[in-house]
């Protein structure tokens, strides 16, 4: 068994079990976010949220799916049909692969790279391009409307992102996540660089067209943007693309600054629960934050989120990214890359 | 042997997509063949074992330079038609030119000789045992240093020229004036009234802001017709 694991089909089947062990809780975890998050917004709204499909309504995101399935795709004319079509598997997939380095304990990823790091934000930066592609292949004002906001959102909100990452790196000396983490033994990074964890986490709401900045679907005034002509399987794709979406960026959060599967302080009760949970557990936290958000703020006006972006972020974080690194060098903790 | 595989698979791709990038009738498409360009280049660099240049690639170039180039293409209100018109025309010159610079090309290649030290460096630029993030890091930052800061302030330059001519900024636009708006209190801009059952709002008027620094000229003078200013 082993020496067929070391073969080349057996690698390939044991990244394919892998592969699978990690999607599927994932796309149970997508569908069950729906509903939390439905479930969220009623409780703080005073409402019940889905309550009638099986016991407290748990079976709501089987019956969508099911709705989904059965509705008719409808492409506009006019539309770029292989596009029209394309862009929201992009959207999905994207979400997917990304999965690919994310460590849910010491070395459990399925594929534990050098620049795991890199590889995320090169991943995140892509998802720009479902929603682009959407917009401008549905021949339809509003869809291309929401494309455009949300280019020069994704884009301006990527730039702090990156000095945010940068600022986290020249902590651990290693662009490897699982060595992100495993730096994180002593501190957690969102204790030192706290300021750098407010800002990374509006970031990723800006980053994933959440409220208060879905000005791309901004759905008061641009109807639904990028995805107003999509429906059924088509629109599920990019529904289920959304949260999947949200579950990484709250991944990244936990790994960057909230010590992914390490137990918070390292001492006895809690390291009673293995790794795996107190990843799980942080990113519940995180998408509890993210549900939170859209219960409590307006939506942002366009140029005030540029002007977020772009004058009150990316100066805070270069700055903060100096004083970090000055700190370092001059108390000769900088940490030495192998 | 796979990997000799996979780099015939990404070289075939890359080039095929890259001659699409200037055959596709659509420019839309055209960019979208370029996504897939840099994306089979990204996957060379990383079967060269180069994975920082390669997620760089994927990051830059994909993620930021074609989403702009995607962005102006799918603005652009090309007529192909009136494009195509002058084709007959320009083409001798064009040839011409093209003709030239392949010339010249291999006249500069043709008599190019890598001295024998380099020859066994060329292929193989990977030191066993050092990431080549860190490789690249230490030949940026350390060997390099002030040509990489001079470069830098070449692209800072070129920042400024386009926003110097960009910006028609005349000074009317509306602005949100964050300190402004937040040092505003209630008391700043509420004002209640005592409105008589049945009287309606006549002798009241329309109010109006308080306004509490001096604004803008334009804006002056039209306060006059509520009650209280």
């Amino acid at each position: 068994m082993t020496e067929f694991l070391q073969t080349p089909l057996g690698i390939l089947v044991l990244t394919l079990v892998q592969a699978l062990l990690l999607l599927v809780p994932l796309l149970i975890g997508v569908a069950y976010l729906t509903y939390a998050e439905r479930k969220v917004l009623g409780a703080m709204q005073l409402r019940r949220g889905p309550n009638v499909v099986g016991p407290f309504g748990l079976f709501q995101p089987f019956a969508d799916a099911i709705k989904m399935l059965m509705k008719e795709t409808v492409i506009p004319t006019g539309a770029n049909r292989l596009l029209f079509l394309m862009a929201p598997m992009l959207t999905f997939t994207l979400a997917m692969i990304a999965w690919a380095v994310i460590p849910v304990n010491d070395g459990w990823a399925i594929a534990d790279i050098n620049v795991g790091i890199l590889y995320l934000f090169a991943i995140s930066s892509l998802g720009v391009y479902g929603i682009i592609i959407a917009g401008w292949a549905s021949n339809s004002k509003y869809a291309f409307l929401g494309a455009l906001r949300s280019a020069a959102q994704m884009v301006s909100y990527e730039v702090s992102m990156g000095f945010i990452m940068v600022t986290v790196l020249i902590c651990v000396g290693s662009l490897n996540l699982n060595d992100i983490v495993n730096a994180q033994k002593t501190v957690w990074f969102c204790i030192p660089l706290f300021p750098m964890f407010i800002m990374f986490f509006i970031s990723t709401l800006a980053e994933t067209n959440r409220s208060p900045f879905d000005l791309p679907e901004g759905e008061s005034e641009i109807v639904a943007g990028f995805f107003v002509e999509y429906s059924a399987m088509s629109f599920a794709l990019f529904f289920l693309g959304e949260y999947a979406n949200m579950i990484l960026m709250s991944a990244m959060t936990t790994i960057l600054f909230l010590g992914g599967w390490l137990a918070p302080f390292g001492i006895e009760p809690f390291t009673w629960l293995p790794g795996p949970l107190w990843f799980i557990i942080k990113v519940v936290a995180v998408l509890f934050v993210f549900l939170w958000v859209r219960a409590t703020f307006p939506r942002y006006r366009y140029d005030q989120l540029m002007r977020l972006g772009w004058k009150v972020f990316l100066p805070g974080s270069l700055l903060y990214l100096v004083l970090v690194a000055g700190v370092l060098v001059a108390m000769g903790w900088l940490p030495h890359a192998a | 042997m796979i990997a000799t595989l996979a780099f015939y698979v990404f070289a075939v791709i890359l080039l095929v997509s890259a001659s699409m990038v200037v055959s596709a009738r659509n420019p839309v498409h055209s960019v979208l063949f370029l996504i897939l360009t840099f994306f089979n280049a990204a996957a060379l660099f990383l079967l060269a074992g180069a994975e920082f240049l390669a997620m760089i690639l994927v990051i830059v170039y994909v993620g930021a330079v074609a989403v702009l180039f995607l962005f102006v293409v799918m603005m652009l209100d090309v007529n192909f038609a009136q494009l195509r018109e002058g084709f007959q025309r320009y083409l001798p010159v064009g040839a011409t030119i093209g003709v030239v610079l392949l010339v010249e090309l291999f006249m500069v290649l043709g008599g190019w000789k890598f001295a024998p030290e380099a020859a066994s460096l060329r292929f193989a630029p990977v030191t066993p045992g050092v990431h080549n993030t860190a490789q690249l890091g230490r030949l940026l930052y350390t060997d390099y240093f002030l040509l990489f800061q001079a470069s830098g302030l070449v692209l800072l330059v070129a920042m400024i020229g386009a926003i110097v001519l960009t910006l028609r900024d005349k000074g009317d636009g509306r602005r949100q004036d964050i300190s402004r708006q937040l040092a505003r209190t209630a008391a700043d801009t509420l004002v209640m009234v005592d409105v008589a059952t049945g009287a309606g709002m006549k002798d009241v008027g329309i109010l109006r802001p308080k306004v509490a620094e001096p604004e803008p000229v334009a804006a002056a003078h039209d306060h006059g017709h509520g009650g209280h200013h």
